[in-house]
């Protein structure tokens, strides 16, 4: 057994001896500079493990355009009145006081050549290291009707924020015995269970609140993440108000209409007094912007989730197209703890661990009933490939669905800390 | 205030007698049927060493958070310099809402709702209290094991570096603060009791299928350097 880890080490020495030094004497900075764009699971994950595993000897700057940030995960539970807006905001704070250099900026522009980052404010970093943790933006036209300057009449909500607000003053406007719709994306995209946990908790509202209501769903989808925990969990808790239209039945073939407030489904007009539409996404635009993409995501390598296009960028979270895992806080925070090792090893000859990825994500379907899925993952040299999984069953006792919601709410606590210090 | 109850508690039982004793402290033998449930994490009795959760020989009049080589929540350690002492009454109180007495407390124990169980576990652990120096020292291998794990895996010395960079697995829902709503701590944890515990759940004696997955993938020696790394943390 001892074997193993000299077995590692011994790579790893190796590794550093060819890779760090030239980063090490880069152009008379003392310290070697990791420059982090993008607060999220990934980005702030990767921006707080560096510092503290390297004790300092890294400089790490985050580039983040908000000074609060509000999680995508545990947003539907607002929606459906379970949380507050403030409980899901968190202050970077913690990460300055770690010793990460946070930047309240957008970044607009990345040299690979020069290995420099542009910040819209017009200053410039350079790095050794670029790790790039944008998340997604949406793709034009992917839902005919809607695009950026509509989104105010039919929000996304997908990004949290001022939009889950928008979308949860809207449900609360709902006239008595309206119509609440969703437009689904198609995958890949960011949280596979958040559109039906979305319902969720929209059924659930609605249920105390506005109980005539309805709720339809257009699907471009056969099938979705946790269906039969879903619809098992509508037919108990919100039977008969949600319609979902799978693609067998046309929920792929989707057009809205804003200023009429309708959606067209499969040929089929209706009017609507809330349009949930969640277009299909891609990469956030810097993944473009900096050259690493190809189509809507950013092909990484497994073993440290470094570009397919460059060695010395880094793409994290939702915005990476790495194989098996799906595409969450959770599997963000993950992989960016297998990077922040590489990365460290990379710029200070420090031991470089074999990857091991995981991911769980909870689903809240009513009060206390509590569902999740997970999986394992490990480093191919294809892609992250799933080793192992569990999903939450069907007819499971309300006591075990109440274990798993509280259990999701200690994973909530934990993975802010551990973003976020 | 905590030392001022206990004396007047105290002079209270000397001036009623045996009738308030009984009262107060139940019934010792019942007790050690409820204490079954403290077991897995706190020991008691000859040979009593910490565990998951400090030893309770001798614990009445002890200062919480009064036993210098076990590490305790901040939480404790300020009811403790804050002068919190463990009697009947105090330990009364906390079982029925550990919470109560220290909000950031490890133990994750919810508490004890029946007032006999908690007078009858409350007796059991006196008699571990009236003169501790009366309670023989015994041999460290005579301490009970309930497990059939092989002593080579116990045996194994982990590395707390390659422990430090598998544990950012477990932190993602296991706070390093200790921190316990919904999701268990496991900082501090004797190495033993961290090994046995993720190979129960590797053999899959331990239902929970998330820690079933996880563990399921480590191997002896990553579980080794988990424990080692975790036992030490730093707060």
């Amino acid at each position: 057994m001892k074997l193993n880890r000299r077995r590692f080490l011994g790579t790893t020495v190796a590794a550093s001896a060819t890779l760090a030094a030239p980063a090490v004497l880069g152009d008379g900075h003392d310290k070697p500079r990791v420059v982090v764009i993008g607060g999220g699971a990934g980005g702030a994950t990767a921006a707080r493990y560096i510092p503290k595993d390297s004790k300092g000897t890294i400089d790490v700057t985050l580039v983040e355009p908000t000074r609060t940030y509000y999680t995508c995960f545990f947003s539907n539970l607002y929606l459906g009145g379970f949380k507050e807006m403030d409980d899901l905001g968190h202050s970077y704070g913690g990460l300055a006081a770690s010793g990460v250099n946070v930047v309240h900026d957008w970044a607009v522009g990345v040299d690979r050549n020069t290995k420099t980052v542009t910040l819209a404010g017009g200053a410039q970093i350079k790095y050794d290291k670029l790790i790039l943790s944008p998340g997604i933006d949406f793709v034009d036209m992917s839902v005919p009707g809607w695009d950026i300057t509509t989104q105010n009449a039919m929000p996304h909500a997908y990004k949290a924020g001022s939009q889950t607000e928008l979308l949860k003053a809207q449900l609360m406007a709902m006239p008595e015995g309206g119509v609440f719709a969703m437009v689904a994306p198609p995958n890949p995209y960011r949280c596979p269970p958040g559109p039906y946990e979305r319902v969720s908790m929209v059924a659930h509202y609605l249920k105390a609140n506005n109980p005539t209501a309805k709720i339809i769903v257009a699907d471009p989808k056969p099938k979705f993440s946790k269906m039969a925990l879903f619809q098992e969990g509508w037919a108990n808790h919100y039977e008969g108000m949600v319609d979902w239209i799978g693609e067998d039945f046309g929920g792929g073939n989707v057009s809205v209409d804003a200023s009429a407030m309708t959606i067209t489904i499969d040929g089929e007009e209706t009017k609507v007094d809330v349009c949930n539409v969640i277009p299909a996404m891609k990469a956030g635009r810097i993944a473009d912007i900096a050259g690493v993409t190809d189509g809507n995501w950013a092909p990484v390598n497994a073993a440290d989730m470094s570009t397919k296009a460059d060695p010395d960028v880094y793409v994290l979270g939702d915005a990476s197209q790495q194989g098996d895992m799906p595409k969450s806080g959770f599997s963000a925070n993950s992989q960016a703890k297998v990077c922040a090792n590489a990365v460290r090893g990379a710029l200070t000859g420090s031991k470089v661990f074999p990857a091991k990825f995981s991911n769980t994500c909870w689903s809240l379907i009513a009060a206390n009933d509590g569902v999740k899925v997970g999986a394992t993952y490990e480093a191919t040299p294809d892609k992250i490939a799933k080793v192992d999984g569990f999903i939450s069953q069907t007819g499971e006792s309300a006591d075990v669905r109440k274990a798993t919601y509280q259990e999701s709410e200690g994973w909530y606590a934990g993975i802010t800390a551990d973003m976020l210090g | 205030m905590g030392r001022l109850s206990h004396l007047l508690s105290g002079v209270a039982v000397a001036l009623s007698g045996a009738a308030a004793a009984a009262d107060e402290f139940g019934d010792a033998e019942a007790g050690a049927k409820v204490y079954s449930q403290c077991k897995g994490c706190h020991q008691v009795g000859a040979g009593a060493t910490h565990r998951i959760g400090p030893h309770l020989n001798g614990l009445f009049g002890r200062p919480a958070a009064g036993l210098e080589d076990f590490k305790y929540s901040k939480s404790f350690q300020r009811a403790g310099a804050s002068g919190l002492e463990w009697h009947a009454e105090t330990l009364d109180a906390f079982l029925e809402n550990p919470r109560s007495y220290a909000s950031g407390t490890r133990m994750s124990y919810r508490g004890l709702k029946d007032e006999v169980d908690r007078k009858n576990v409350i007796a059991y652990l006196r008699t571990f209290s009236d003169d501790p120096a009366n309670i023989p020292e015994a041999d460290p291998t005579a301490t009970p094991t309930d497990h059939d794990l092989d002593p080579t895996i116990l045996a194994i010395q982990g590395d707390p570096e390659y422990g430090e960079y598998l544990s950012s697995e477990c932190t993602t829902c296991h706070q390093a603060s200790g921190g316990d709503a919904g999701i268990p701590s496991i900082v501090y944890w004797p190495e033993d009791d961290f090994v046995l515990a993720m190979h129960a759940y590797k053999n899959k004696q331990r239902q929970h299928p998330v820690m079933q997955m996880i563990a399921g993938r480590l191997n002896d020696e990553e579980i080794a350097a988990l424990a080692a790394y975790f036992k030490n943390l730093d707060d």
